[in-house]
């Protein structure tokens, strides 16, 4: 029985989370955005007094503008890590040009009778700039402040990459998963925080006469208040830090099995699994949810927090392949099963180590492999017809579909043509049900539990038993997908939570339990 | 009384004002009458320093204007534009309020004084105090205009075409109540305009000026029946029935139709 939860269902479910994204977010924005005024401002009105510097200043922050938010938060990581200082820059250059521009045309738009009138009354420069001008280029400057907040809300979204929080972990968990709930989950508030912040900003900008001074007194205070959003301690003040992938956060052998099986309540930041590792390694993070196959669990000297209640399945790997390439090429199935048994845990790591810490190229290790096993065989003709494979973006899946294509063309007269970086779980499934690939390399747990969705009890039972998940998953492919289940390769690439050595030892924690009740004991 | 000697002020290539030198005695009104582009508005902006010039000195009661603050020098003399220049952010009170607020004047001194201003000039405090300038009528807003320039009880008031943007019927009435003014008794006026009519009016002493230079100075008498010229002859013709005949006694038949006469000739 496949369930679907309604998003409603799901904001509900979600609603601390959810609640505690939007407060990161409203933080993050108005953080940046003060930040943004606190020197746009005076910037943009240093430009009206100083016109030859006007061009140049605007001109670099147009430049700022035109830089990619993806590529701008790139560029921060290296200089300024991971967390919200690299998001909040990023966001206040965004929100700067906006500010600068708007300010000066604010000011140069002040009529000049008006301007000349407040000069032969007697008004000082300041006095000029404070009583006269600065109010009535206050709604051009709102204007600006409003491209700038809803700019921020939407770029906003891009910190759950670096671990900075707000709404785009609900966004991005969704896009991983495939989970339109999870996706509505971050994006209808992200979209109404930007119209009501939008909204209430503008009432602000079209106030008139004292209602104008009062809104400009008030403004300050409401930036501040906003911006202590993000200061301000949300969920558990655990001192352990928590650090999950999008991906992780949404799936029940993740964090919501996690919360549901053990009580696992710990302070977590959502990070891609990109710059994870090196965070854990740095001490920025304590805890990550990982492959148990991983590479960089060897090269960062990681533990595998032991699961105790079993709520991560077992992810053996194998090829699935369409049933109709399969009857049209019957020799593939032989040839892929050649590599059934032959690749256990610690050889798997091994492999993964060489591709992501060595800097081997996944082809250069599986020809090396397969010579080393007696498997490679010079490519046939390779004109009786065309297999696709494909993989999820991540080493392991490289190592694996570059063995595949070497044995297809070694032992069968076919032609290979591979689509790697299919993105997540649902991204590979969806192409291969749809014809697009032909077979790729799965894990049973991702099958059961990301595609297959049973009962929890069902997923339960299953879970404990390695070979009762396969015929689980292989019956229910077969009969409900028309796709086949190859032999497995024999490596459990299991979902893990996972420590340094050196904190784990130190703080006696050996397995999930050890953890749950370690930060029990801290509160 | 305020000085100007030898004051020269060039803009680019262009000469505005070309070494003029007069003196304004105290209380007295003197108009500065030209067409556009004479440098009569140059060398009133000169006097509060809204601009500054390349030569020479102003002085005001013996004092040069460049060894004080501009700021301090601009509360002590009012300024009306033509354009009114009011603040639109402001209310008509808070306009009129501007200079003695920037004089730190208490608020009970501040509110007297612009209530009494507004009476004076024909604008009901009730109904106006706490309006904003849009909200008034062209004419209202140059009255608005001439308040704040007297808010602060200046000894000088300086005014730029204060008319000059007034539709005729209104420029009259407005002229007619500022005439009537008796807070101008004592004050010294420095008034800008093209108007002839209304330079004959209101001056005092006229200053004819021309491509930045002075072309006569005098009483507007002296200006009409002795002019120095054939430019100031020139200049005056259109409005010469008009003026001579204002200077008539009511009921003089004949010296008004001498002056019509001598209109006529002038005419063919």
């Amino acid at each position: 029985m496949e369930q679907h939860e309604s998003l409603w269902l799901f904001m509900q479910q979600q609603s601390g989370k959810l609640l505690q994204q939007t407060i990161q977010h409203i933080g993050l924005t108005f953080i940046s955005l003060s930040i943004a005024i606190l020197i746009g401002l005076p910037l943009g009105i240093y430009i009206t007094r100083n016109r030859r510097l006007a061009g140049i200043v605007l001109g670099v922050a147009g430049i700022l503008q035109t830089i990619p938010s993806i590529a701008l938060l790139g560029f921060m990581i290296p200089i300024l890590g991971i967390g919200p200082i690299p998001a909040i820059t990023a966001l206040f250059l965004y929100a700067l040009l906006p500010v600068i521009r708007n300010t000066y045309e604010g000011i140069n738009g002040v009529d000049a009778g008006v301007r000349e009138a407040a000069i032969a009354m007697g008004m000082t420069p300041f006095q000029r700039l404070v009583r006269v001008e600065l109010v009535l280029a206050f709604p051009v400057i709102m204007a600006g402040i409003r491209t700038a907040t809803v700019i921020n809300v939407g770029v906003g979204t891009l910190a759950a990459y670096i671990a900075a929080g707000g709404l785009g972990e609900f966004i991005f968990g969704g896009i991983a998963l495939n989970n339109t709930n999870m996706i509505l989950a971050g994006a209808i508030p992200a979209a109404l925080l930007a119209i009501v912040l939008d909204f209430l900003l503008s009432l602000v900008q079209h106030t008139g006469g004292r209602g104008r001074r009062r809104a400009i007194a008030l403004l300050p205070v409401a930036l501040l208040v906003f911006s202590s959003f993000y200061v301000l301690p949300v969920g558990g003040g655990s001192r352990l830090l928590a650090g999950f992938t999008p991906e992780f956060m949404g799936r029940r052998d993740g964090d919501i099995g996690l919360r549901a099986e053990y009580g696992l309540h710990i302070r977590t930041v959502v990070i891609s699994d990109a710059v994870m590792y090196k965070a854990i390694y740095n001490h920025k993070l304590d805890v990550i949810s990982g492959y148990s196959t991983d590479g960089r669990l060897k090269a960062y000297d990681l533990i595998v927090l032991n699961d105790d209640k079993k709520i991560f399945p077992p992810y053996y790997a194998a090829p699935v392949i369409r049933k109709e390439v399969l009857t049209k090429y019957p020799e593939l199935g032989p040839v892929l099963n050649k590599l059934a048994g032959k690749i256990n845990d610690s050889l798997m790591t091994l492999l993964n180590y060489k591709a992501e810490y060595e800097g081997q190229s996944p082809e250069q290790i599986a020809r090396d492999f397969l010579t080393g096993q007696g498997l490679y065989h010079v490519p046939g003709t390779g004109d009786k017809g065309t297999v696709v494979l494909g993989s999820k973006i991540f080493p392991e899946q490289y190592i694996l579909t570059d063995m595949y294509a070497m044995l297809i063309r070694g032992y069968t007269d076919l032609k290979v043509e591979s689509k790697t970086g299919l993105g997540g779980t649902k991204i590979c499934f969806e192409a291969l049900t749809h014809g697009q690939i032909d077979m790729y390399p799965e894990y049973t747990g991702t099958a059961l539990l990301a595609i297959l969705q049973p009962s929890p009890d069902v997923a339960a039972r299953l879970a404990a038993n390695r070979d009762s998940v396969y015929n689980y998953v292989s019956q229910r492919f077969d009969r409900e997908y028309g796709l086949t289940w190859l032999e497995p390769i024999g490596f459990n690439n299991a979902y893990a939570l996972m420590m340094r050595r050196s904190q784990a030892r130190q703080l006696g924690i050996l397995s999930i339990s050890d953890l749950v009740n370690y930060l029990k004991k801290e509160r | 009384m305020i000085e100007i000697k030898n004051i020269t002020k060039t803009f680019g290539a262009f000469t505005a004002v070309d070494n003029i030198s007069f003196t304004v005695e105290e209380g007295e009104t003197v108009v500065f009458l030209g067409s556009s582009g004479s440098g009569k508005t140059t060398l009133l902006k000169m006097i509060n320093r809204l601009l500054e010039p390349d030569s020479g000195e102003i002085l005001i009661d013996g004092h040069r204007i460049v060894d004080q603050r501009a700021e301090d020098l601009r509360r002590k003399m009012g300024y009306v534009f033509q354009n009114t220049g009011l603040f639109p952010h402001y209310t008509i009170g808070e306009n009129i309020a501007t200079v003695p607020r920037l004089l730190r004047w208490d608020r009970q001194r501040i509110e007297q004084r612009t209530t009494t201003l507004l009476e004076k000039l024909q604008l009901s405090p009730a109904q106006y105090l706490a309006a904003y300038p849009r909200e008034l009528s062209g004419g209202q807003q140059q009255r608005v205009g001439i308040a704040r320039a007297l808010a602060a009880d200046p000894p000088i008031l300086l005014m730029d075409e204060p008319f000059g943007a007034l539709d005729p019927i209104t420029r009259s009435n407005v002229r007619k109540d500022f005439k009537e003014l008796d807070e101008l008794r004592s004050k010294t006026i420095v008034l800008v305009t093209h108007d002839i009519q209304e330079a004959f009016e209101l001056a005092d002493r006229i200053l004819l000026m021309d491509k930045g230079r002075i072309v006569q100075q005098g009483t507007p008498d002296e200006l009409l029946f002795k002019p120095g010229s054939d430019y100031v002859r020139q200049f005056l013709q259109e409005q010469r029935f008009q003026l001579e005949a204002e200077r008539i006694a009511p009921g003089d038949y004949p010296a008004l139709i001498r002056a019509f006469d001598h209109f006529k000739t002038r005419e063919s």
